[in-house]
């Protein structure tokens, strides 16, 4: 594999291209512009084991095509595309930038295959994506290890363990960076720059900064290396920002999970088919909205506003092959009175909330296929499908807290991916693709997926222009 | 399991995670008959975003690897002669070097070194050096033995993974699973190959294994046509070039020798992060095993008619008796038990369709 010493590495020589980070959108643009002709050197922070930032987590990308494959089972055009983006977002997005992703993702999947990338078939278990997304043979990591094979074979020069620390920009154009690696500081000069070291969210005083106490509850599911440096690098150079420090993809895990990486595994399932309350023993939103994919992504927010950021998901024997197992096993008990005391709940209010909730359940046709219908009547809030009332023990209780995937809070880029300052102008040889500017088209909310897209596209887009930039 | 149960990115990548999908809980048969089911393609331990040094620290070819092994010691029969897989490496060499100085020294003893060391022609060739009940007796015992302690210990892991002895007979399902055999799907794990030897994913372990295994048959093919020609049509040995038992010897133990070493070569070569450091020595001691038979019976051939030939028909012969006491406690037992996961999987999966 790749030769990763330092001594391997020239940190001397000039570059046409700097790409800071390595996860996909660092990679795709590392690679778009070595085969543009330009000389590439990409430093990541992380380890060898480590590195790709949040991609080695990822399993798919979504994208544009006019027909099915072998990969996908039908079409997906830019007008359902689009759709689909304006809702989830609710319209925070800026539409010129949003489209411009999902034509340049019109049919990706070949370029991405070429550069060595592996779909699996469709699959079951999968069904709700299997037409919109492509999902990688083995995940992220696999795509992640093919493409720095690629990277390597094209000449790219890459460096682990190297820290970005600061850029030198003068009159407005990136002039070099200032790293460290291995206990030994460098300076490196390049003609252009691809900043995409990802978002903040491992950076607990910035969360802090922005979420106050209740961060200190968070649980971050990607890598422990995306701290956000470069990002503020830029904004303390005088970028221009887009997003609010407080949006981020945060989604309600097993809060039994690691405090960082702990990826999939610690995703849970059950909430639709269950009730969810907080440590008052309360419930404080309706489970059953909509289905799960659709709705996982507002229970990190919802669960950060309770207090102590905890809840608890509760089911009955009823429910629980219903959905995808997860890691951590469920807490047991054969009344709600013992749930209750194994989930720390007071068992009074814990009974009422059973209560309550049972009373209000109306007979219905279950079926966790689709959006049933099945919903309870004069409870507030209310619970919209899928309600049954919890009655046949064991219960089962799972503990959530809010998992960060990334946070929104980036640079603002311009068509060409070139990071726009704050008067208006963009930074002629400063690029950015990835996390750390997908909040230009990403406001709010999150679809599956969608972050590879924007990742892969502005990561060729930035790739190609740094390169222009450089060679011309 | 429950990690990868939870995680699922390696689902189609083999049948493992499949099966395990199949499942919520696992129990002490599902783990042994999953472990059986791997094929050791390692795709899933490069692309795990678990693997050390994360925390989880989880590396599943290793697990199930160590698991397999298992499996193989608790169905070793007759159980007293377990310490022969426990340190098989040793075992192969010794049983190997004792079983050639044995035939070698019979041979000089009862044929004396005159005829060992002179040259044959013509039929019975081989006979006047290792005199004809001495040849086909022991080894036809010990043919025997074999075959029916393999069947023995088969037994043992089917009813080990709550297999009922009719399901082994299910019309479909050995078809699918001799389909799956003959082709090693899952040497390619989810199509593009085995991560072998390092994290690029590559053929090479797959066609490898095709060699030992085509070449295998060609040899048994070889021996079995050779016995038919003695035994039924009274043609004995040595064969023409040209003969079927030649040249079927010929090709399957070339492609032995190169199936063999290239495999030796890989285990060499490899990360030996995902593989189990206990079964290193059962698996190289049963490819050498298969090398050196193979490359002594080429060797034989080669120098048939040279005055070497007695020593290295004694030496060959020694070599295969090595081979035939060893297979039923080595490696070899592979063979039976993954077969048999692949029946299992085949019964699971048209049961899923059905």
């Amino acid at each position: 594999m790749a030769s990763t010493g330092p001594s391997a590495v020239d940190l001397a020589q000039i570059y046409d291209v700097l790409v800071i980070g390595g996860g996909n959108a660092a990679l795709c643009a590392a690679m778009t512009a070595r085969e543009s002709g330009a000389t590439v050197l990409l430093l990541e922070i992380a380890p060898k084991e480590f590195r790709g930032g949040n991609s080695r987590h990822t399993r798919n990308l979504r994208y544009m095509h006019e027909s099915a494959n072998e990969h996908l089972t039908g079409p997906y055009l830019e007008d359902e595309f689009w759709e689909d983006l304006y809702r989830v977002t609710e319209g925070q997005t800026n539409e010129k930038l949003a489209r411009l992703t999902i034509r340049k993702s019109n049919n990706v999947g070949v370029w991405m295959s070429k550069q060595g990338c592996m779909f699996q078939p469709a699959m079951r278990g999968t069904l709700h994506l299997s037409r919109t997304n492509g999902f990688f043979l083995g995940g992220g990591k696999a795509l992640i290890n093919a493409y720095y094979a690629t990277a390597f074979k094209l000449g790219i020069k890459i460096l682990y363990d190297a820290e970005v620390l600061d850029l030198k920009i003068q009159d407005g154009r990136f002039a070099s960076a200032s790293l460290v690696t291995g206990h030994t500081f460098h300076r490196v000069q390049a003609r252009s720059v691809v900043v995409a070291s990802g978002g903040f969210q491992a950076n607990l005083k910035w969360l802090k900064e922005s979420w106050g106490e209740p961060a200190d509850n968070f649980i971050i599911r990607g890598t422990p290396y995306n701290k956000g440096r470069l990002l503020r690098v830029l904004i303390d150079q005088g970028a221009k920002t887009v997003g609010d420090p407080r949006q981020c993809h945060a989604v309600a895990i097993d809060a039994r999970a690691p405090k960082f990486d702990g990826g999939i595994v610690t995703r849970l399932d059950c909430v639709p088919f269950s009730i969810v309350v907080n440590k008052l023993a309360r419930r404080f939103y309706d489970e059953g909205e909509d289905f799960w994919p659709k709705r996982y992504a507002i229970w990190g927010r919802l669960v950060a506003r309770q207090p102590d950021q905890i809840a608890y998901s509760i089911i009955d024997s009823k429910s629980i092959d219903l959905f995808m197992p997860s890691v951590f096993p469920p807490f047991q008990g054969d009344s709600i009175t013992e749930m209750a005391t194994k989930l720390a709940l007071d068992p009074t209010d814990l009974n009422q909330t059973v209560d309550l909730f049972n009373q209000a359940t109306r007979p219905g046709k279950f079926n966790p296929a689709v959006m049933d219908g099945c919903m309870t009547a004069g409870l507030e809030p209310p619970k919209s499908n899928w309600a049954r009332p919890l009655d046949t023990p064991p219960f089962y209780g799972y503990p959530l807290r809010p998992g960060i995937t990334f946070t929104y809070l980036g640079v603002t880029v311009n068509e060409k991916a070139q990071v726009v300052m704050q008067d208006g102008q963009p930074a002629p040889n400063i690029f950015a693709a990835g996390e750390i500017m997908a909040g230009n088209i990403l406001g709010k909310g999150y679809m599956a997926g969608f972050g590879m897209t924007i990742g892969t596209v502005f990561g060729r887009i930035a790739g190609k222009e740094a390169a222009r930039y450089a060679i011309a | 399991m429950v990690i990868c149960n939870a995680c699922r990115y390696c689902e189609g990548f083999c049948a493992v995670f499949p099966a395990m999908e199949r499942r919520r809980t696992f129990e002490d048969r599902d783990l042994k008959y999953l472990a059986n089911l791997c094929h050791n393609c390692r795709d899933c331990y490069y692309a795990c975003q678990y693997a050390p040094p994360h925390e989880y620290q989880l590396n599943v070819p290793r697990a199930l690897a160590e698991l397999r092994l298992e499996t193989y010691r608790d169905a070793i029969r007759p159980g007293f002669l377990l310490g022969l897989m426990k340190r098989n490496g040793l075992a192969v060499a010794l049983i190997t070097v004792l079983s050639i100085i044995t035939v070698l020294l019979l041979t000089i003893v009862f044929s004396g070194p005159p005829t060992v060391f002179s040259a044959h022609l013509g039929e019975n060739a081989f006979y006047k050096v290792i005199p004809y009940g001495f040849m086909v007796i022991p080894i036809s015992v010990l043919a025997l033995y074999l075959i029916i302690t393999l069947l023995i210990e088969l037994n043992h892991f089917w009813r080990e993974t709550d297999g009922k002895p009719a399901d082994f007979a299910d019309f479909r399902a050995n078809g699918l699973a001799i389909r799956d055999a003959l082709g090693l799907k899952y040497l390619a794990g989810g199509g593009h190959g085995c991560n072998y030897p390092d994290d690029r994913f590559s053929h090479i372990r797959r066609w490898l294994h095709h060699f030992v295994f085509y070449g295998f048959l060609l040899c048994l093919a070889s021996t079995t046509i050779a016995a038919i020609y003695d035994h039924v049509l009274h043609w004995s040995a040595p064969y023409p070039i040209w003969s079927w038992p030649v040249m079927s010897g010929t090709v399957g133990g070339v492609a032995l020798v190169v199936g063999t070493g290239g495999l030796l070569n890989l285990k060499r070569k490899m990360d030996s992060l995902p593989a189990s450091p206990r079964s290193l020595g059962m698996d190289v001691g049963f490819l050498a095993l298969l090398f050196f038979s193979s490359l002594s019976g080429l060797l034989l051939l080669i120098l048939r008619e040279t005055p070497a030939m007695g020593t290295l028909l004694a030496i060959h012969l020694g070599i295969v008796v090595g081979l035939f006491v060893t297979m039923p406690y080595g490696k070899f037992v592979h063979a039976g038990f993954r077969y048999a996961a692949l029946v299992k999987n085949a019964i699971e999966s048209l049961d899923e369709e059905n």
